[in-house]
């Protein structure tokens, strides 16, 4: 029976579930210090004077540093030029949370009284948190050196205007996609223990291997003697591959205090410092025939980078221009977009990371020629949908070639399950019946691009390289140990790359092993984001399971003086074919791999084992068609999703169970952004108002709706597996499914367009003035 | 600033086994757990008690431990996730239904979700939808979603230990 396709339970689960999980924090080896930051509470500043005796009297309180102590260090990684960002701020700071200095201390409460102990004194600059007020003509750039707070622009070429004219309507919005925060339930957290013979790092990082080799270059020391281990990881949605100060100025403290040292983020800290997500300002506009064919696009981007420019961050907005057109045959395109500096927290990949962005304004601006044609959202997407036999699909940009779909199959679907017509019919129902809420239906029929393995892929993100490597190694006694550079943080890689190698090389699920997140034991790697597991790390795992199976047969034929091509593998042993009983286990076969006697002359002992850097030829494609159903109070403008299905096209499913997982969790962080979340600043202090859970809304059980499941496949065609990765298929596709629903229930008054969070309070707005809110 | 710290001697039974230390009062309890019984499968996930990751039970009452001190718990009986136990490979229905139900991903909030749905249980032996949902409501959980994590509760349900 093949595993591939079956829901099977995890292998993480009994450990996660009775407590005996390892996450950073919960290490402790003797001797261990604890790290604290004092951190920014200026926006923009330039620093006068640091005191930190205070904190030094305190006892238990083993050090305080600052920048000066950190001159023989450069600046972090990946920073443009004229953009470094030091380890601890220098000068000026540039966002409220920036670390300014370190105190090391006995244990955490001490370290944070030694904090609260140190005074910085600052002289204020001028705070601009936004892109209108950092681009102002009052603005003052926060990098002198830069000039501007613009720091990239990627002009078009042609901004359509004549294609636009030419159409029979124009359909135009202006959309924030506003601010987020990925909020893993585990903040950031670092133990680092420098030793005369090398150093190792515990990180909850999504790439240790990544972080190495950063890490050895920062250090100047070489990656033999850098050992990084991102043991259970609490959740990552792309804020867990930034290069934060900690992870740099924990070994150094180390070394320094000649101690292991342990860094533990409070959330309110996280709330600062983790990276956030999203931040773009969208002008899209189209142009269209009276039968609601779509024939020119044109999308202006505007990113909000934060206060430094994060490799990610600065991508973000490519992404998004790739992908502005969505599943829709265009015939013209044209995208442009600038990327500015404010003084907020930087900017980085939060799942999905300018995806759900492009997905979202294309979903609404589809429903707006719905709505000024007259013509149903579902024709109008039916009418502009790329057509199945169109593929792979050339887009407006030479790097993006979609690989499959089959949109109309899938809206089909969704439409189905949601029973589409009925909803419709009741709705018209509704319309005069002020005593039941408002009803609304809005559809998302998104792609992404993902499956990031193309060779240059993620070099422009600073990456080593895009490969995902797997090593496939067989134990003496025919159990399998697979070592994958994909580290994860929630996936299931343990699961899940297990039962690719079984059915490759015929092995049972319970004796194989999966190892992941240790730069000390699998050879090297790449890193779990960007919907790369399944497709890189699972063909990586398939490729070379196969590699070793084929040897393992040239033994077993050997040991049984059949020919190879005679040979089946059941059950943990190799059959000839047509004679029952004449087997040889693989427990048998492994043991004697390690034999020089008993293996093939061309063999050499030890073949048993495989190691491969799998490459892409081309991303990969996954993409959906999503339906909302909301209920809306006339009262209070409270939504309540009554409905909400997910059909998805991820190709090969490898466990349904886990694949399901990964749609749903999307999906909440695409409703909360819809409905809840948004990190906000005050705009002339530049303080967080959200820098906690008690003001950043994350939703709980009882905020967010079951979810109805359902799924079209085709095949990836770039990958040995046929997979198309899922993890951020949700957040891409749920945001636009449910503000389309709101805005349809709302039509009536008039209302085209309600930024996200869409909390009761705009809605009310919105129903009260009609939308001119 | 000057720090005032006072020791006392706290004691108390941790799944069955009794401690007896001596530390700074203002010690939490989830830190006392955590840091001097070393029992790290109780998390931390925030510091305003929304995230329901430090929850535990003191005497059969759910809680969340980073909002009590140590000293609060002085003589009182505690359970946390490694004294939960059951027929289930050692595991409860609850923890049981999480696994059958993939109702954890990265499971950083799932000890205190699983303590706190088997107090949930314990008040409310077969919980509606609506109720495991409002139940559940001081515990966040990132990466599930939340429905695989009601289906969890309700197998529990279906399935009382014998």
């Amino acid at each position: 029976m093949s595993l591939v396709g079956a829901k099977v339970l995890r292998k993480e689960d009994p450990r996660l579930l009775s407590g005996t999980g390892t996450y950073v924090d919960d290490l402790s080896p003797a001797q261990c210090a604890f790290a604290s930051f004092v951190t920014s509470a200026e926006a923009h500043a330039t620093i006068d004077a640091i005191d930190v005796r205070a904190a030094l009297a305190i006892p238990g309180v083993l050090a305080v540093y600052t920048a000066a102590d950190f001159t023989d260090y450069p600046d972090l990684p990946g920073g443009l030029p004229t953009l470094e960002r030091p380890a601890l701020a220098r000068n000026t700071v540039r966002f409220v949370g920036e670390p300014v200095a370190v105190v090391v201390a006995e244990d955490r409460y001490i370290a944070a009284d030694a904090v609260a102990a140190v005074t910085v004194s600052y002289s204020p600059l001028k705070v601009m948190t936004t892109i209108e007020d950092a681009t102002a003509g009052d603005s003052v750039p926060l990098f002198p050196r830069h000039g501007s707070n613009v720091i990239t622009i990627v002009p078009t070429m042609d901004d359509l205007e004549k294609e636009l004219a030419k159409c029979h309507g124009r359909a135009s919005l202006h959309i924030v996609n506003q601010r987020c925060a990925a909020v893993p339930i585990e903040p950031m957290a670092v133990l680092a223990d420098w030793k005369p013979d090398g150093l190792t790092v515990w990180a909850t990082f999504q790439a240790p291997h990544h972080l190495r080799n950063y890490l050895a270059t920062w250090l100047d020391i070489p990656q033999m003697n850098c050992r990084v281990v991102a043991p259970d990881v609490g959740g990552g949605f792309g804020s867990k591959i930034v290069w934060y100060p900690e992870l740099f100025i924990a070994p150094v403290i180390s070394k320094l205090l000649r101690r292991p040292v342990k860094f533990a983020q409070t959330r309110t800290e996280a709330m600062m410092q983790m990276a956030h997500g999203r931040d773009q300002v969208h002008d899209i506009e189209v142009g269209y025939e009276k039968d609601g064919t779509i024939k020119a696009l044109r999308l202006i981007v505007s990113q909000n980078l934060g206060a430094y420019g994060d490799p990610t961050g600065l991508g973000l907005a490519v992404l998004t221009t790739w992908m502005a057109a969505g599943a829709y045959r265009i015939p013209k395109v044209s995208t442009s977009f600038r990327t500015v500096v404010t003084n907020t927290t930087p900017v980085a990949a939060y799942r999905g990371a300018g995806r759900p962005e492009a997905a979202y304004s294309i979903e609404r601006i589809v429903d707006q020629v719905a709505r000024q044609t007259g013509l149903d959202p579902a024709v109008v997407r039916q009418r502009n949908f790329i057509p199945p036999s169109a593929f792979p699909y050339e887009t407006h940009n030479e790097a993006v070639v979609y690989d499959s779909a089959d949109f109309p199959a899938a809206l089909a679907e969704c439409l189905r399950i949601v029973d589409y017509d009925a909803v419709r019919a009741e709705q018209k129902a509704r319309r005069n019946d002020p005593s039941k809420p408002l009803l609304g239906i809005g559809l998302s029929c998104w792609l992404e691009i993902a499956g990031f393995g193309p060779n240059g892929s993620l070099e422009g993100f600073g990456h080593l390289a895009s490969w995902e490597s797997a090593q496939v190694r067989i134990q003496p006694d025919g159990s399998a140990i697979v070592y994958s550079g994909s580290s994860p943080h929630g996936q299931g890689h343990e699961t899940m790359l297990s039962q690719i190698a079984s059915d490759e090389l015929g092995i049972s699920f319970d004796r194989i092993k999966v190892i992941t997140g240790d730069t000390a034991a699998v050879l090297q790697g790449i890193g779990t984001m960007g919907s790369r597991g399944a497709p890189t790390a699972g063909s990586a795992v398939k490729v070379a399971s196969s590699r070793v199976l084929t040897r393992a047969k040239r033994i077993a034929a050997h040991l049984l003086e059949a020919a190879e091509e005679d040979l089946e593998v059941v059950d943990d042993a190799f059959n000839v074919k047509g004679s029952p009983g004449k087997k040889v286990s693989w427990g048998d076969v492994a043991w004697a791999s390690f034999q020089p006697l008993r293996i093939p002359p061309e063999l050499q002992a030890g073949s048993l084992e495989e190691r491969l850097f799998q490459e892409s030829p081309n991303f990969s494609y996954p993409s959906g068609a999503y339906a909302c159903v909301v209920e809306i109070d006339r009262e209070t403008g409270d939504v309540t999703i009554r409905d909400m299905v997910l059909v998805d096209d991820c190709g090969t499913v490898i466990n349904p169970l886990l694949a399901e997982g990964q749609v749903h969790g999307g999906v909440a962080q695409g409703i909360a952004q819809a409905l809840y979340e948004g990190v906000s600043y005050d705009s002339s202090t530049g303080q967080p108002v959200t820098a906690n859970l008690l003001d950043y809304l994350v939703p709980s059980a009882a905020d967010l709706p079951d979810y109805k499941v359902g799924r079209t496949t085709t095949l990836c065609p770039n990958n040995p597996l046929g997979a198309k990765g899922i993890g951020e298929s949700g957040s891409v596709g749920a945001p636009p499914a449910v503000i389309n629903a709101i805005v349809d229930a709302l039509s009536e008054f008039g209302v085209d367009h309600i930024d996200m969070p869409a909390t009761p309070e705009k809605i009310w707005k919105a129903m009260k003035s009609g939308g001119n809110s | 600033m000057s720090t005032i710290t006072r020791n006392v001697t706290v004691s108390m039974t941790i799944n069955g086994q009794s401690i007896t230390r001596t530390i700074d009062a203002r010690t939490l309890l989830v830190h006392f757990i955590r840091e001097h019984a070393r029992l790290t499968g109780t998390h931390v996930g925030c510091d305003t008690s929304n995230c329901g990751a430090c929850s535990i039970m003191i005497d059969g009452e759910s809680a969340k431990s980073c909002t009590v001190l140590a000293v609060q718990a002085d003589g009182c009986s505690i359970t946390t996730i490694e004294g939960l136990s059951g027929p289930y490979n050692g595991m409860s229905a609850v923890q049981e239904g999480f696994r059958q139900c993939h109702g954890l991903q990265c499971g950083y909030c799932t000890p205190g979700m699983v303590m706190a749905a088997t107090s949930l249980l314990n008040e409310i032996p077969d919980p509606s939808e609506e109720q495991i949902r409002s139940g559940l409501e001081g515990n966040l959980c990132r990466c599930t979603g939340y429905q695989m994590i009601v289906e969890s509760v309700r197998w529990a349900v279906e399935h009382p230990a014998p």
